[in-house]
């Protein structure tokens, strides 16, 4: 679907310096333009709202706040550490997908089955030695969001049932397990609203500042894990050939339909290890609207950093900032926080446009955002085979 | 033995007795909420409808869920906003018809036909991968929408009110038998009535029509369509466009038929529904209908069940079911038809392909 070029034998010899912005520059690029968009966004908006003086210098005043709010002192840093943790881990999960050619959009409803299955077991064992409950809160939340991502690999294996609709459609399936089992067996008994017992001695260790939790630490770890396993082992190997071109795969004596199940199983593992950390680390129990905008932030960081999964670390972190910062921004240019939708959106945009750009800028030796493979399969695919 | 006892001997049989009971509450609750089912029913429709042009011509439009709620906040908001300049509303007339109706709804369709429009450029001449495409529609309309929204909706505005359903004569409706078939076409407003009309107009203007000949042969085998004349790329282009005005009417029934509110995504997946019943329909305008009709009806039992809950032993067995598993029963559903009808449902055969001209020599 998204395969990035490897990089050519060529550019591997080119200065370090040359490499980083052949990689970067359309990132970049796009991120700048859309602050640019933004800024428009919000003086069209001032007319929206009427009742008050136009002021120009709004946007300067929105996008100060923004970085006071993610950069502003050490509290805000590691604020906006814990709110690039969870984007971290599922851009990490769509990236591992885009890398065997499946596009995992359900990291939404694995993110929320991870939380799920680290509530159930925190709550079983929030008074069990601190070790135990936590490593097993997190296999279960681990094990939760692999079982949502093996769902629709099986689907797609054995039937042809696209990835994007299946998952799509387990992302609601989640959302309605999720308050039915919150309102249900997980509810404190006579609690006003649906809210479930606290992880109690589940809950991760704060590491950094007064909120900055281990997941940070694992966030990490997994990407260079990720890393590793796409580019030093065969089973990496396997997936990115099976990514690149199916058939050629097949035969030469690789299973793309085993690589297909593998592949979204684990990359619903790291979505489930992103909801695992926001439960245990930031939430610590869950309410029935228990939500998350991970999903669809999964799905940009994912985008914008080519599914290199140490690109995932960078991107994460833009858009963790932003959501760090969104709350100031909203209390001191009364802008709302879905600002940050907008310019998420704007950034996926003019990726996806990148080609036009690439033209526009006259950018030579670049390479484009998402690069058009042309293997869109019917939604009703062939079975890969 | 009469025949009341007789059933009531059949409902005493475990097991079957409960699936006897379960088709006679379907039965009994299925014919007075037909309109609804036809309600729900609607923006299915009519936005695998838009699938059905899409993907004949050979492009995958996933990016409808995100035009149907682009649309029906256009239509909203275009309806708040042009409201004061008419003055009082007149809804006397039929289908309660007013100007910044109208206005709200052409609104609607020309902003489902601009995104459609830039889906297709991406698609169809930046050849960018068409589910990522979508995908980023989807992303940017919600984003957008929810951003705009909560900036409308400080001020909390009334919008232009919604189009009113027609009421057919009693006559027709109190038939025995068909009675409660012409209630569920015709007790609707204009956009749900114009559904039946719209997917029998698509179903003969793609078998019966030069540019649904033309379609197909583009979706099936663009190389051997060019071959013989057919501007390819023009072609895909207007399907995608014209399927996007479809798209439009649904986000616009959302907003200012069914009801006349916007909320953040209030389209609740229906983009994707619909797709399942396009496929689950074979790509075909009635087909989807019928598949659109059937998930309908599942997204009505999950109310119908928590309003007028059965009775009997299948009412004892719904108690213990989570009301939750009701309301994730049609996205399950998608998900079975997904894997299971697939197999046997063939798509055309460039479907998601972008096409390249071949050099001239």
């Amino acid at each position: 679907m998204t395969a990035p070029a490897d990089p050519s034998p060529a550019s591997a010899r080119r200065p370090l310096g040359v490499r980083i912005w052949s990689v970067a520059a359309v990132p970049l690029i796009v991120t700048v333009l859309s602050l640019l968009v933004g800024a428009l966004v919000i003086l069209f908006s001032e007319l929206l709202v009427p009742g008050k003086p136009f002021d120009p210098l709004l946007p300067l005043t929105a996008y100060g706040a923004l970085i006071q709010g993610s950069y502003g002192g050490f509290d805000a840093i590691v604020s906006t550490l814990v709110y690039t943790t969870p984007l971290v881990l599922g851009g990490l999960a769509v990236a591992f997908g885009f890398k065997a050619g499946l596009f995992n959009i359900g990291a939404q409803g694995q993110f929320l089955l991870g939380a799920l299955g680290a509530v159930i077991v925190g709550v079983a064992l929030a008074d069990a030695p601190a070790p135990i409950a936590i490593v097993a809160a997190m296999t279960a939340g681990i094990v939760a969001g692999g079982i949502w991502g093996f769902i629709p690999g099986f689907l797609k294996a054995v039937s042809g049932a696209h990835e994007v609709v299946s998952t799509i459609m387990l992302n609601y399936v989640a959302v309605q397990l999720l308050a039915a089992l919150v309102s249900g067996p997980l509810k404190v008994p006579r609690s006003p609203s649906p809210v479930t017992f606290s992880v109690g001695n589940a809950s991760f260790p704060i590491v950094i500042g007064t909120t900055g939790h281990l997941g940070i630490i694992l966030a990490i770890l997994a990407a260079a894990l990720v890393w590793w396993l796409l580019f030093r082992t065969t089973w990496g190997f396997e997936i990115r050939s099976v990514g690149v071109n199916p058939s050629a795969a097949r035969y030469a004596g690789m299973r793309p339909r085993l690589i297909t199940i593998a592949t979204m199983t684990f990359s619903g593992c790291l979505a489930g290890l992103a909801g695992t950390c926001v439960l245990l680390g930031v939430s610590h129990s869950m309410t029935s609207s228990f939500g998350t905008t991970v999903g669809f932030d999964s799905i940009a960081v994912a985008l914008l950093a080519r599914s290199n999964p140490i690109g995932v670390l960078p991107a994460a972190l833009l858009f963790g900032s932003m959501r760090a910062g969104a709350g100031l921004m909203q209390i001191d240019a009364n802008i709302p926080v879905e600002l940050v939708d907008v310019l998420q959106a704007t950034i996926l945009l003019f990726l996806v446009a990148s080609p036009v750009l690439r033209r526009l800028l006259r950018l030579r030796g670049v390479q484009a955002g998402v690069t058009a493979t042309g293997k869109t399969t019917a939604l009703g695919g062939e079975v890969a085979r | 033995m009469d025949l009341g006892a007789f059933i009531n001997g059949l409902y005493g049989i475990p097991v079957l007795g409960v699936i006897l009971q379960a088709a006679g509450y379907l039965v009994a609750v299925i014919p007075p909420n037909a309109p609804n089912i036809m309600q729900q029913a609607t923006p299915l429709a009519l936005a695998a409808l838009c699938g059905v042009l899409c993907e004949r011509s050979g492009v995958v439009n996933i990016g409808i869920e995100g035009t149907m709620l682009a649309s029906a906040f256009t239509a909203w908001v275009v309806g708040v906003v042009v409201q004061p300049f008419f003055g009082a509303p007149d809804s006397s007339g039929l289908f309660g018809i007013t100007m910044p109706l109208l206005i709200a709804l052409a609104a609607a369709i020309l902003v489902a036909m601009a995104i459609s429009t830039l889906h297709a450029w991406l698609s169809i001449s930046l050849r960018a991968d068409q589910i990522i495409s979508g995908t980023i529609i989807n992303i940017a309309a919600a984003g957008l929408t929810g951003y705009l929204n909560q900036l409308i909706s400080r001020n909390s505005p009334a919008g232009a009110g919604e189009f009113a359903r027609f009421v057919p004569p009693h006559g027709l409706t109190d038939l025995p038998v068909i009675g409660w078939i012409v209630a569920m076409f015709t007790n609707q407003g204009p956009i749900s009535i114009s559904v039946i009309f719209l997917v029998v107009g698509t179903q003969v203007w793609l078998f019966r029509s030069r540019w649904g000949l033309r379609t197909r042969a583009v979706g099936e085998h663009p190389r051997a369509a060019e071959t013989v004349g057919i501007d390819v790329i023009r072609l895909r282009y207007r399907n995608v466009i014209v399927g996007g005005m479809f798209a439009g009417l649904a986000g616009a029934f959302l907003s200012i038929e069914a009801t006349n509110s916007f909320q953040q995504n209030m389209t609740g997946g229906r983009g994707f529904i619909a797709l399942a019943a396009m496929i689950m329909g074979r790509w075909t305008p009635i087909g989807s209908f019928g598949a659109a009709l059937l998930f309908a009806t599942f997204l009505q039992l999950g109310q119908l069940i928590n309003i007028a809950p059965p009775s009997g032993e299948l009412g004892s067995i719904m108690a213990t079911v989570p009301p939750q598993l009701f309301d994730a029963l049609p996205y399950i559903l998608t998900i079975v038809i997904l894997a299971g009808v697939v197999g046997r449902s063939i798509p055309p055969a460039a479907d998601g392909q972008p096409y390249e001209r071949e050099a001239a020599t």
